[in-house]
């Protein structure tokens, strides 16, 4: 019921916005006229006021005017993003939708209904694809999400295969396109004998750039096995560097009625120069922005700003020099990426993402809109012959292309591509974004240009709607190669480093180098001077102890948050309760006051962090550290005694995956103190307190607390240093070269 | 090497055939062999603690210490030997072999049941079968040795964290008397279930001669 009033509602407000679009759309880009501008007068608003016209005689006051020229630019393209996001809320609105019809294809059915109605109103579409404006505000931000968030290590790794089949796999597709169309044209009765090879060729490299973001959904939906995965996603960016490379040469090509073998070889080295120099550009750039951000800890507001003006500026720089903007801006963010994110602040960093997501949605929403809308619009020709076969071909030659590169590079991977994920990558190969707006920036020296749009329109609807939507029961059926997700452990991360430590080393040993060993290199070098320019805080930090306080933070924020639950579990204070399907009733024996004072405990806690560091850094003072270590430590005790009746009685151990600190309470008192079970405060205190050992272990010199905590796992440390409660308390007083670790813990 | 030829082939045809290198493949790894070991028939640790390359490594003491580890022999036998022939040498590296498109399914299985053995033969240096705090605590605190300012108790923190949670997925409900002994090969298994030992632990052993290649000397 709910959701058919609100699909109702939804529709209805398309509808109305539908038609006030195309009542504006009727301006387009066009510079309105002045004098007619103002005598618009929308349906849906009525306007009884007294007109805007100055009379010849008086001159009243206008009590209402109206200047729509002025805003409409902004007013347009305001109405046609919302209009867009619009449709993508609506989507939603039924959840099986999304699962079976990806959302390019909804985006462009809904550009489509509209373009449908403006063609019926005998509208122009907005000019919203002038090459300019697709180049130089659209694409940017699409790229700019891609790379951002690429994940870098499986990227690295599977970065030969990645190249290979975005260079040589996009040469392959556009000039085997090329030549079966160009021999095509030779046949006569499909009438398109005046399309010579160059412009056959151009089209072809239009054409052979994929846009599987359709696919990508899918397969992160089906948790597809992570090389099929990064390889599909890093051809995708790639190649639309490729791409654009090729269109480039073969546009310049085109024009000229000869081409000499030396152009063939210009082509070559400008494809080189065009590919790496972006890449430099980019790196530039991002080094740029990390040192920059190096300074901004004042300036906090803006440095989400800095990483996108960055990388716009490295995406400009790049297009004023002709080389490749893409990779420009990919390489630029892929180095910022990492430095950043450990210079700036927490928030930024998640404004940063939230940003570069929300951009590239958009954008990408607006293209494939734009897609529908225009496809109705535009004048076609069509052409049996050529159409068919292109779309024959398209199909034929990415296949083939798959099947011979991966037999190439196979020997050469460590886990070789199998026939089903050839498959995948082959039916993965959706044309988008980049084929559209390159065919209607084909220059209009071109005759048959219009052929070439209707083609390109005809592949890109029928590669998204009919592969896209088969695509994930194909994946499921033939039964691809999984890949385990989630892996956030810290064993699994210790053990990760480990093999990757060991590999190198045997590595070393045995004198044969592979991309470990450079990947070593590159760390030691990373380490040793870029991290120090570059980061403010510049220690090296493993990524085991990263994972280790991000998961740490985690389950304070967890335990925050928590307002029903597992409260046995309270005193371990960063334990992760995962069953909250069966709060069963006998766990909540604790009163809401409790609650309240584990809360408290909590944010003295944090509050006891901070101020530890701050006293590492000098601000502080001592003695004021024990004072609130000792409220702490009363608190401790008073909690622990109202809450130990009542845990015995509740299932010993929730089932949570991430101990940090206890199994629930009960192993501790039974372990320290079998006998005092009212024993007095003093050893209440230094318990309890040990009950918030992984909090305090970080920060007290000695091992002990933690070695407490661990009371369960070995006893013989435990025994040892059961007796004397003084020196732990004096222990924690002091802050060890650890304290320095984590300058904002808990800026929550 | 002419007319040892034969000779060395069938030798080397015995070693393909227990560790399941090609023929290629034994003979490079025999040269570095050589190598190490001065042109002698074995190598001991001081050969190997000179590798100049390694001394970087965090985890050199308990690499070395695996070549001589008489579990990954798999003749399931304790104890060290003092120097290594060899066969032995291979044995060891054999643990590292990639999966190819032929593996099947079972030898996958067997190769990652090696590889965890292998991993967990590192942590358990009395061979006692089970890895301890202290045990793991040593590992981790070598892994986080090089990487700066971590300090010891960050480390212990991190193996008692880690140890906990091995405790938690694999005894979930433990009683207030019970001790965690240690992780035992099984809770071992377990807890990296989903780490796709295959694909990650292998090294890509050449079978082309590298030592005359003097430009290209990394593989991709």
């Amino acid at each position: 019921m709910d959701a058919n009033t609100f699909t109702r509602r939804a529709g209805l407000l398309l509808v109305i916005f539908t038609f006030l679009c195309f009542i504006h759309g009727s301006r387009g880009e066009i510079p309105p006229q002045p004098a007619g501008g103002v005598t618009i007068v929308p349906p849906a608003k009525p306007d009884g006021a007294p007109q805007a016209y100055p009379d010849a005689d008086t001159s009243n006051l206008p009590v209402f005017t109206m200047d729509y020229p002025r805003i409409q630019i902004p007013f347009e393209i305001t109405l046609w993003v919302l209009l867009a996001s619009f449709a993508k809320i609506g989507f939603h609105v039924y959840h099986k939708i999304t699962i079976w019809v990806p959302e390019s294809c909804l985006l462009i059915s809904i550009g489509l209904i509209v373009g449908a109605i403006m063609h019926s109103v005998k509208e122009e579409p907005p000019a919203a694809l002038s090459s300019n404006v697709f180049f130089l505000y659209m694409l940017p931000p699409i790229v700019l999400d891609s790379g951002y968030f690429m994940p870098t290590r499986p990227f690295f790794e599977n970065i030969g295969t990645v190249l290979w089949l975005a260079v040589v796999g996009t040469l392959w597709n556009s000039i085997g396109i090329g030549m079966s169309l160009f021999a095509i044209c030779q046949i006569e009765a499909f009438e398109v004998q005046d399309v010579n090879l160059q412009e056959n060729l151009l089209f072809a490299s239009i054409i052979s750039a994929v846009d599987p973001v359709a696919v990508l959904t899918v397969f992160e939906d089906v948790s597809v096995n992570e090389q099929l995965y990064i390889v599909v996603f890093g051809e995708c960016l790639f190649n639309d560097a490729v791409t654009v490379v090729l269109y480039n040469m073969f546009s310049f090509v085109a024009d000229m009625p000869v081409v000499e073998p030396e152009d063939v070889f210009l082509g070559v080295a400008r494809f080189f120069v065009v590919g790496l120099g972006g890449m430099m550009f980019g790196i530039l750039f991002g080094f740029a922005a990390s040192f920059t951000t190096r300074f901004t800890s004042k300036v906090r507001e803006i440095e989400p700003l800095f990483i996108f003006m960055y990388s716009y500026l490295a995406y400009l720089v790049a297009e004023l020099f002709a080389i490749s903007s893409i990779m420009a801006i990919v390489s630029c963010a892929l180095t910022m990426k990492y430095y950043v994110e450990e210079n700036v602040s927490q928030r930024s960093c998640t404004t940063i993402r939230h940003v570069v997501k929300m951009l590239g949605t958009i954008s990408e929403t607006l293209i494939f809109f734009f897609l529908g809308v225009v496809t109705i619009t535009t004048e076609h020709e069509w052409n049996w012959g050529y159409i068919l076969f292109t779309l024959l071909f398209a199909f034929v030659w990415r296949g083939l292309g798959i099947l011979v590169l991966t037999q190439i590079i196979n020997p050469f991977r460590t886990i070789p591509f199998n026939t089903k994920d050839q498959f995948g990558l082959a039916y993965g190969g959706l044309r988008g974004a980049i084929s559209f707006a390159l065919a209607f920036t084909l220059p209009d020296t071109i005759a048959r240009k219009k052929l070439f749009v209707t083609a390109t329109i005809v592949i890109i609807l029928f590669t998204v709607f009919l592969q896209g939507i088969t695509i994930r029961p194909l994946i499921e059926f033939i039964n691809v190669r999984k890949t385990n997700r989630d892996l956030h452990s810290i064993n699994v991360e210790v053990h990760c480093r480990l093999m990757e430590h060991t590999i190198a080393g045997i590595e070393d040993l045995c004198g044969q180098w592979s991309h470990f060993y450079w990947k070593d290199k590159f760390m030691k070098f990373n380490n040793r001077i870029l991290r120090r320019i570059l980061i403010r805080d510049s220690r090296a930090e493993s990524s085991i102890v990263a994972l280790y306080k991000k998961l740490e933070l985690q389950n304070a924020m967890e335990i925050l948050d928590t307002v029903s639950g597992d409260i046995s579990a309270a005193p371990s204070v960063v334990s992760v309760y995962e069953d909250k399907k069966s709060p069963s009733q006998p766990k909540k024996k604790f009163m809401a006051s409790d609650l309240r004072k584990m809360h408290d405990i909590l944010s003295k806690n944090m509050y006891k962090i901070r101020q530890r560091t701050v006293a590492f850094t000098g601000k502080h003072s001592l003695p004021n550290d024990t004072q609130t270590r000792e409220i702490l430590i009363r608190r401790h005790a008073s909690i622990r005694r109202s809450i130990r009746p009542g845990s015995f009685q509740s299932p010993p151990v929730p089932k949570s995956h991430k101990y940090f600190s206890l199994p629930a309470g009960q192993g501790l008192d039974s372990k320290f103190f079998p006998a005092k079970r009212q024993s007095t405060a003093d050893d209440h205190e230094t318990m309890s307190e040990v009950a918030y050992p992984s909090r305090h272990s970080r920060f007290t010199k000695p091992g002990r607390s933690s070695a407490r905590a661990m009371v369960p796992l070995h006893r013989l440390d435990t025994l040892k240093e059961a007796p004397s409660v003084d020196v732990l308390n004096e222990s924690r007083g002091e802050s060890s070269s650890a304290g320095h670790i984590m300058p904002n813990p808990m800026m929550l | 090497m002419g007319a040892s030829q034969t000779r060395s082939d069938n030798r080397y045809q015995d070693l393909m055939d227990k560790t399941g290198f090609s023929l290629e493949q034994i003979k490079n790894l025999h040269k570095r062999f050589l190598h190490l070991s001065g042109n002698e028939e074995t190598i001991s640790r001081e050969n190997l603690e000179s590798i100049s390359a390694l001394s970087n490594n965090p985890l050199r003491k308990q690499i070395i210490d695996a070549f001589f580890d008489k579990r990954n022999q798999r003749d399931d036998k304790a104890g060290f030997f003092h120097e290594i022939g060899f066969e032995q040498f291979l044995m060891v590296m054999s643990h590292f072999r990639p999966p190819n498109l032929k593996t099947t399914a079972e030898e996958k299985e067997a190769m990652r049941k090696e590889k965890l053995r292998f991993l967990f033969n590192m942590h358990d240096t009395d061979n006692d079968g089970i890895i301890t705090l202290t045990e793991y605590r040593k590992v981790v605190e070598e892994l986080l040795s090089k990487s700066g300012a971590i300090g010891l108790e960050a480390a212990k923190a991190i193996a008692d964290a880690a140890m906990l949670e091995v405790a938690s997925t694999n005894v979930p409900h433990m009683a207030p008397e019970d001790f965690y002994e240690g992780i035992t090969f099984e809770h071992f298994e377990q807890i990296l279930k989903g780490l796709e030992m295959e694909s990650r632990m292998h090294i890509r052993f050449l079978d082309v001669d590298t030592t005359t290649m003097r430009c290209g000397k990394a593989t991709m």
